[in-house]
């Protein structure tokens, strides 16, 4: 099969169009693409379609059909079916730009009972001093999106493929290389798994070199979402060496099997992590103890273990106790907006990365189901806490896998029969093939966290090809000058300061209040855009 | 809500001069009680915004122990408690011009109907008309 990419083109930082004419890939004319076709894709095309872009000028390079799939596996794998509440709270809509009417008000109003009408209603009121944040369920979420994708005809724009890399272009903007599905099958949203053994891959990864399309655009956009699903180094020499992926699994792969096997044997199970994710398996397998009688023993393993408030003054004090360090949100809530925003803004380097330490790290929201769970566990003696450094994992008696951790107290050895892991989907970002290629032919640089380097305009810092951009938001970009870049609000911020600086180039028009409460009232009706 | 400062403060003063003005032009003819006119209501307008100002320091030291630096929804709508206390002693100790003579009932009914409204605006309309103030700690300029 023609057109592929070839040596001269590998080599080349920069493409001029006669070099991939030559190597005989075809070139389409648009004058933005998004690659990812995600959540943050989702957010920055509603956004510069709301602000009168028509669909003509954007294309989505993606490999799932619905901007939702990958959030929706990565969710239900870790333990959010579509019934249960995310974290995030009423006003982080990905579906509407202004976050009103928010999630907590469509709840109410779409209610059949008085006291559906009420409760979620009451609880934004009283959040978070007599209640729990309210946080929308996950189905909501996806049927809004769904809503909204057929509202500014998402579709028409999709085209389904892999990229390869984006290299800048002479004569400006950018030639970016899409790889489409080898026989136009379905390909799963997945994740590579670092260096662990593969157990999925996207087909379009595993195909044979096929025909390669580029696209030729002014602008370019990466949301790719996690560069990769990072494993514990114990955890993965365990698995490479035994070939175990059974009893040894991580939370972002589906590992129902455990819960299963769980129901039907007593037995113990090792949960490591203290984030929202740890919180949520513990909160299924006592759930499975309490509705379908499984009399699982739970070995909570923490590497760090928070005693009560923490942080470096009076005026930066977190909640913490048990073991986990609590908020709400994965940073204060302040970074989406307020005083935490625009001091970050301000900050470079060294101290843009200690304010990230003292704001950021491992924590959980301290959800009352949770606390009671826990603690009528630590009670009854079928939960317990250990703290200390994983050592290795090695097969124990019985089919049953022996973890070994230093702790305080010396070495102490932790039978369990199954072994989930919680500690994080953050991965190096060199992991990702686009980002790997832009960091060593596009002039991309990493941040004071490591990760890509963007501009207070979301510009990765470095690939200008004028009068083309590319911007880049999401998780590769965590640790520039706003934090919350990983979350649906987040998205939307790094959205419309995106859609700001294309209009101040020319491309769109910034949106004003006019055309803003016009397009609101669109929204409000369901008429496309 | 995650104001900065200077987003309260703006925020405040916008919504009284606007929903805060068309509330109280609404409102005063169906007052209760005697000596509600708009000479007073407006008073009561102005001393509002003017407090507010001080409040909203008030308001924004306490946000510095709060670990979020945030500020919920229902401490916007519990505030109005202090606020419309102190705005009422002002007005009967003759410090609101034109508002000395002013029956309680009315008093509490216009002080509610424009802090309803004004805390309704901020928590849903303006996020519609100022697409970017939510995200820049409620300033408007
Ligand atoms: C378990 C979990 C729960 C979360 N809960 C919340 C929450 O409650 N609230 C909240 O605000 N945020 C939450 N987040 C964080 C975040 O908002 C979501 O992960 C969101 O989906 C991120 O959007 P994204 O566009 O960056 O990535 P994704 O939605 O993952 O989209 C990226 C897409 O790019 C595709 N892609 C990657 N490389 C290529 C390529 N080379 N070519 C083509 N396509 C490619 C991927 O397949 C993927 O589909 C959660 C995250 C996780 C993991």
């Amino acid at each position: 099969m023609g057109g592929d990419l070839t040596p001269a083109l590998l080599a080349a930082p920069v493409w001029t169009d006669a070099m991939v004419a030559a190597a005989g890939i075809p070139i389409r004319d648009v004058e933005l693409v998004t690659v990812g076709g995600g959540i943050g894709s989702f957010v920055l095309v509603d956004q510069l379609r709301i602000a009168g872009l028509p669909a003509s000028a954007i294309r989505v390079l993606s490999t799932i059909d619905q901007p939702w799939q990958t959030y929706q596996y990565l969710t239900r794998v870790s333990q959010i079916p579509e019934h249960e509440r995310i974290r995030s709270d009423s006003a982080s809509t990905p579906d509407n730009i202004w976050g009103f009417p928010s999630y907590a008000v469509r709840e109410a109003f779409t209610a059949s009972t008085l006291r559906g009408f009420t409760r979620p209603l009451w609880q934004v009121l009283t959040e978070p001093v007599l209640s729990d944040y309210y946080t929308p369920r996950v189905g909501t979420v996806f049927a809004s999106m769904a809503r909204e994708a057929a509202r500014i005809d998402w579709p028409s724009m999709l085209v389904r493929g892999q990229v390869r890399m984006v290299r800048r272009r002479a004569g400006g903007g950018y030639l970016t290389i899409l790889t489409p599905p080898a026989d136009g099958s379905e390909s799963m949203p997945t994740l590579r798994l670092g260096s662990a053994p593969r157990r999925t891959a996207a087909p379009a990864e595993l195909a044979p070199a096929t025909r390669r399309i580029a696209y030729r655009s002014r602008f370019v956009h990466l949301a790719v979402g996690y560069p990769g699903l990072r494993f514990l180094p114990d955890l993965q020499e365990y698995r490479a060496r035994h070939g175990d992926v059974r009893r040894v699994v991580n939370a972002y792969e589906p590992h129902e099997h455990v819960y299963d096997e769980l129901v039907r044997h007593p037995a113990t199970v090792v949960v490591r992590g203290a984030g929202i994710v740890a919180s949520r398996i513990l909160n299924r397998l006592i759930n499975d103890r309490d509705r379908q009688g499984a009399r699982t023993h739970i070995v909570h393993l923490f590497r760090t273990y928070v005693r009560g408030a923490h942080g470096p003054s009076v005026f930066m004090r977190r909640r913490g106790g048990d073991g986990w360090a609590y908020q709400g949100f994965n940073y204060p809530k302040s970074v989406w907006g307020g005083q935490l925003k625009a001091r970050m803004r301000e900050l470079e380097g060294a101290e843009r990365r200690a304010l990230y330490d003292a704001i950021g790290g491992t924590n959980t929201p301290r959800r009352r189901v949770w606390q009671e769970q826990l603690a009528r566990g630590r009670r009854e003696g079928w939960y317990t806490t250990h703290v200390g450094e994983v050592h290795t994992l090695e097969p124990g008696p019985d089919g049953t896998v022996v973890t070994r951790m230093r702790t305080a107290d010396g070495m102490l050895e932790v039978p369990a029969a199954y072994v989930i892991d919680a500690t994080g989907l953050i991965a190096d970002i060199r992991e990702h093939r686009v980002l790997a290629d832009l960091l060593d032919h596009s002039g991309a640089g990493h941040n004071p966290l490591g990760r890509l380097d963007v501009e207070r305009t979301f510009e990765v810092r470095g690939t200008r090809s004028d009068p083309g951009r590319l911007y880049a938001s999401g998780a590769a970009t965590l640790g520039g000058y706003f934090p919350g870049v990983d979350t649906f609000l987040g998205l939307q911020i790094a959205a419309q300061e995106i859609a700001d600086d294309l209009a101040s180039v020319g491309f769109g028009q910034r949106l004003d209040s006019r055309r803003s409460v016009t397009q609101w009232v669109r929204w409000m009706r369901n008429q496309p855009v | 809500m995650v104001p900065t400062l200077g987003g309260r403060v703006q925020t405040r003063l916008f919504l009284l001069a606007t929903v805060g003005v068309v509330l109280t032009v609404l409102v005063v003819p169906v007052l209760p009680g005697a000596g509600a006119d708009y000479g007073g209501a407006f008073g009561v307008l102005v001393a509002v915004a003017v407090l507010g100002v001080g409040w909203e320091l008030i308001y924004h030291g306490l946000q510095q122990f709060r670990w979020e630096k945030d500020w919920p929804t229902g401490f916007g709508l519990v505030t109005g408690v202090n606020e419309g206390l102190l705005t009422w002693l002002a007005a009967r100790g003759g410090l609101v011009p034109g508002a000395g003579g002013v029956a309680s009932s009315a008093f509490a009914m216009h002080f509610a109907v424009v802090w309803l409204g004004v805390w309704l605006c901020a928590n849903g309309p303006l996020r519609v008309a100022v697409p970017r103030w939510r995200f820049h700690g409620g300033r408007l300029w």
